[in-house]
């Protein structure tokens, strides 16, 4: 099964885990990754962090990279899970979640889709440092690492 | 008409999250429309025609210059990503 969630509110790590595998014995591998916020950046300490996106393109570009991982390998489930809103250091900002009978798949799948999640859907970062408020800019090495797949 | 929206530092920029306009050949493709509103001068033309990379969106998905907006669409200006 596969889910998709913006929200505004943590989520629970092991609940989503749990959510993965529920009524499917035939998964033999779970691969999470779940992207934290950083208390510094470009060389910046950062306190505090706020996410914009698109409502509407979001959804729909998070569905075509699940339809895509989907596509690729086999998978027995994918869930995806990103915040939006206020996030301090440490806060889980996105959770990406694969299933599938064998490690391989699941391992490929994960990282294509935080790869692809990073250039490709429609997510905002602004920070507040001692200094200020700034946009994030978008790194060379996030385009790089999706060109890969 | 035709519903644009901005975003995140475009959207601070041109003090603007979204506005409706009528439909013509200007606004016809993502380039077209993009000189359109350049031509109002301004901040709109130093955040949408200068130097910094600006992506655009037709109907929600992802757009290239060429691509053709039609009466009624929704179309988004917004910097490069930077979810995840």
């Amino acid at each position: 099964m596969n889910a998709i969630r913006i929200q505004t509110e943590p989520f629970d790590i092991r609940a989503e885990q749990e959510a993965l595998c529920r009524n499917n014995p035939s998964i033999g591998a779970l691969v999470t990754f779940v992207g934290l916020m950083r208390d510094l950046n470009d060389g910046m300490g950062v306190s505090r962090m706020t996410l914009e996106h698109y409502p509407g393109m979001t959804e729909k570009a998070l569905g075509a990279l699940v339809a895509e991982a989907g596509e690729r390998w086999a998978l027995e489930g994918i869930r995806l899970v990103h915040r939006v809103g206020t996030l301090e250091p440490l806060d889980p900002i996105v959770f990406v979640g694969v299933v599938s009978r064998h490690r391989g798949e699941a391992f490929r799948a994960c990282e294509f889709l935080i790869d692809a999640l990073k250039t490709r859907a429609p997510f905002w970062k602004k920070e507040l440092t001692a200094t200020g408020e700034r946009w994030v800019k978008a790194r060379e090495t996030d385009a790089e690492a999706a060109r890969r797949w | 008409m035709i519903r644009i929206r901005y975003f995140a530092r475009l959207r601070e920029r041109l003090d603007t999250s979204e506005e409706q306009l009528d439909w013509s050949t200007d606004t016809a493709t993502v380039a077209a429309l993009r000189r359109h509103l350049c031509a109002r001068g301004g901040v709109w033309a130093e955040a949408l025609g200068g130097l910094e990379t600006v992506l655009a969106a037709v109907e929600q998905e992802l757009a290239r210059p060429e691509t053709l907006i039609l009466d009624g669409q929704e179309v988004a200006f917004f910097p490069p990503v930077t979810g995840g």
